[in-house]
């Protein structure tokens, strides 16, 4: 073993060798390129340079590592040390939601958004404590593996296998969606040629060597990714604050965002577009209170001003308006009630004084009102944060990670390294948020429309979802009412903002791009490893040759890629509420089964079927008759809410009632035998002298 | 095989290790985000505590835990003699 030790220690340091290289290489790619802008490079083809010279990186490293090996293939050989997987676990972790999300959901919820930073960093405590030894020494291949060797019989594998496809379905969904998003902004093609091109980059990472390629390229993205999101809050906070550390200094700007708040709720100018937005919510109601008669004059009036306009040989311009304006409206009294209900909601939503960042559960509303929408926003911020966390230490993408450590011990202090690396995102996100809040409240607020700052005057231009302003009271002061901003611009335009050069939000783009991928790798190799490994070999099949073993994996990844592919350009809906379903399905169907079956002896086969049906189960049910979206897609009746909780968090029900159900039903039949009571036993130590069961690869 | 006195005493104390860590995490995460509203009424080097609290502090202790945790199970692994290596 002293061989095998020594073998370890060289291939760390011929790996921090190659990284090191790697990193300073990159960092010489974005010196060049800076340079090649000063000289007058376009800014498109520094898109375009970002998004294939890194994509043919990863290719690279993914050619270098093709296996056709069994254990290398689905395990990376099992010599993945500590530190460097503790980095692809990072980048499998961080997603498309986290890398430009987060910090934008975090600009427009405040406190309340925190909740995903916890979770996403909590979970890792539930992963060290309950999960990562135990499955390492445990050392087989997939999640589901362990639902079949622990409790025996096909059955509760296949429900693994199913829970496995169904929430890394979800979740690779988002993150492709991602990956489409990016590639269409920054090179200017369709968001479908977009996704497709994304996917060949997924692919030549995974296709060729499975985890072994999947692992060494999710390091090299999680480099890509964090230097790219440190840099421009870094110097965004030394342009506002003249410190270039702001995770220790934004409690201050905070301090000055909180002023500026209490001035903005009594400030006369906001005050006046705020009775704007009320007064066109009024006109909204009272015209869905006169319906039908009022669509019915509406639609008239509309027409008239055509011909009017017509007869009277207005300009053509004016005519098109008029015109379009007749199209657009409404082509039915149902359809005018629709319309006009969201009208109402819009307005009454701007005409709202901003809430404020720092305070938890903020409210507008007073009294008893207040204090119920303080509880039920309390109430979900405690099960959202549950959720997120034991949904992490439920993922199988996550937890498959831990099986590729040469050791329990490097499992433990993998865990450790990765935790490590996912927080220094997660700590800085919510000081970008409060940097760029601080920037919009202080310097576009208040600025003249004649003299926008520039970052706003191009993103207003570039895309309205992500920057609207429209002057609204005609004083030609910008007021905070006056603006919507979508969330994912923060992170986007911050090299704007901090007024660093194009080259800068090239490799933020570049950053959001190794996000997605390496997530979406992760994603891949999860459903093609369930379907392959579990599906076929070990229930269809279990003579197959490790060659074509290997070979059907390949072939499925590359089926579930173009079918997910397929799916995303269908263009599904909100990323948030897709990312947040995966953990909550993930959390009702595997925690249950997995901490129970290694803490807990007594459960069996049919406490585990059981449990993870009746966990699953419960979850879906919630948010197939809570989410709007998917009231409209399967035709479900609606439900009021239990207890206000919102359906991302379903998970808060499917948890509890799965771990109840395990554990009733086990103790309604038989106790599990002896061998399944080694089998525990096993896993419990890191080395058990005279142990029956084997261990693989340690 | 039969698990010996020493390995049942194992595996006591690191099920004590992993509850009194698991405290810590509940602590700081659900009793926290509880109370949050009073929380904020403290200042902490310029943030509101609750929100220190969410968005770093928390973090930072969840880090610790899990060093602690590989920490400890090693000198435990050791102790108890059931560590990896030599006899395989």
């Amino acid at each position: 073993m002293s061989a095998g030790i020594s073998s370890n220690r060289a291939f760390f340091n011929q790996l921090r060798k190659y990284y090191t290289w790697y990193t300073g290489g990159f960092i010489s790619f974005v010196i060049v390129l800076a340079i090649l802008e000063q000289l007058g490079l376009p800014k498109v083809w520094i898109g375009y340079v970002f998004l294939f010279a890194t994509i043919a990186l990863y290719a690279g490293i993914g050619i270098m590592s093709r296996t056709a090996d069994v254990a290398e293939y689905y395990v990376a050989g099992r010599r993945v040390p500590a530190l460097f997987n503790g980095m692809a676990t990072g980048a499998d972790w961080m997603s498309a939601a986290s890398f430009i999300g987060m910090a934008g959901t975090l600009y427009l919820t405040g406190f309340d958004g925190l909740a995903f930073v916890i979770g996403w960093t909590g979970g890792y405590v539930l992963v060290a404590l309950f999960l990562a030894p135990y499955l390492r020494k445990f050392g087989q291949f997939t999640i589901p593996d362990f639902l079949g060797a622990r409790y025996g019989g096909n059955i509760p594998r296949t429900i693994g296998i199913f829970a496995a496809i169904l929430c890394s379905f979800t979740y690779v969904i988002a993150q492709i969606y991602g990956v489409g998003l990016i590639t269409s902004r920054f090179t200017g093609v369709e968001f479908g040629v977009g996704v497709f091109l994304g996917l060949a980059g997924i692919l030549v990472c995974s296709f060729l060597g499975g985890m072994r390629a999947v692992t060494w390229t999710q390091v090299a993205q999680y480099i890509i990714l964090i230097v790219a999101y440190m840099i421009p809050v870094v110097w965004l906070s030394v342009k506002i604050t003249g410190v270039p550390v702001p995770q220790l200094v934004y409690g201050q700007v905070l301090q000055k965002v909180t002023a500026k708040e209490m001035e903005l709720r009594t400030n006369p100018g906001e005050v006046a577009v705020r009775e704007i937005y009320k007064k066109n919510a009024a006109d909204a109601k009272s015209r869905i209170d006169a319906l039908p008669a009022s669509w019915e004059a509406g639609r008239t009036a509309a027409a008239k001003r055509v011909e009017d306009m017509k007869a009277s040989n207005a300009p053509v311009s004016e005519i098109r308006a008029a015109e379009k304006s007749l199209a657009d409206f409404p082509k039915s009294a149902d359809d005018a009630k629709k319309a006009w209900s969201a009208q109402v909601a819009a307005n009454n939503a701007k005409s709202a004084p901003p809430l404020p960042h720092a305070t938890p559960y903020p409210t507008n509303k007073t009294g008893a009102a207040g204090e119920q929408e303080r509880d039920t926003k309390r109430l979900n911020f405690l099960a959202l944060t549950f959720c997120m966390m034991f949904g992490t230490a439920a993922l199988p993408h996550i937890l498959m990670r831990y099986y590729t450590t040469p050791s329990v011990q490097e499992a433990r202090v993998s865990v450790f390294w990765s935790l490590f690396f996912i927080f220094l995102l997660y700590f800085t996100a919510p000081a970008l948020a409060v940097l760029a809040k601080y920037e919009v409240y202080h310097n576009v607020v208040g600025s003249s429309f004649a003299s926008l700052p520039a970052w706003v005057a191009a993103w207003a231009k570039i895309d309205p979802s992500l920057m609207a302003i429209a002057d609204i009271n005609k004083d030609g002061i910008v007021q905070l009412a006056e603006m919507t901003l979508g969330g994912d611009i923060i992170v986007l335009a911050t090299p704007e903002i901090a007024g660093l050069p194009y080259v800068i939000s090239g490799l933020v783009a570049a950053g959001g791009l190794a996000a997605a991928l390496s997530t979406a790798d992760g994603l891949l190799l999860t459903i093609a490893n369930a379907l392959s490994h579990d599906l076929y070999y070990k229930m269809i099949n279990p003579n197959a040759s490790t060659q074509k073993r290997v070979m059907i994996s390949k072939i499925l990844l590359l089926v579930v890629a173009i079918f997910a592919a397929w799916v995303t350009s269908q263009k599904p809906g909100n990323i948030l509420f897709l990312v947040g379903a995966a953990f909550s399905m993930a959390a009702s169907a595997f925690f249950p089964p997995l901490t129970m079956g290694i803490f807990w002896k007594r459960a069996n086969k049919w406490g585990c079927i059981a449990g993870m049906i009746a966990g699953l189960g419960i979850c879906l049910y919630y948010m197939l008759h809570t989410y709007p979206q998917f009231i409209q897609w399967f035709g479900t009746t609606p439900m009021p809410k239990w207890w206000g909780i919102d359906p991302i968090s379903a998970g808060v029900f499917g948890v509890p009632v799965g771990m109840a159900v395990l554990a009733i039903v086990s103790l309604l039949t038989p106790a599990p035998n002896r061998e399944v009571q080694e089998f525990v036993e096993h896993v419990r130590y890191p080395n058990l002298r005279g142990d029956a069961v084997e261990t693989l690869g340690t | 095989m039969q698990l010996t006195e020493k390995h049942q005493e194992y595996w006591r104390r690191n099920l004590r290790l992993t509850a009194v860590l698991l405290f810590i995490w509940f602590v700081v995460t659900y009793v926290m985000a509880y109370f949050a509203i009073p929380l904020a009424e403290i200042n902490f080097f310029g943030w509101p505590l609750s929100f220190y609290m969410a968005a770093q502090g928390s973090l930072i202790i969840y880090v610790v835990i899990i060093f602690v945790y590989a920490k400890k199970m090693r000198t435990l692994d050791l102790e108890y003699g059931v560590e990896e290596g030599d006899d395989k």
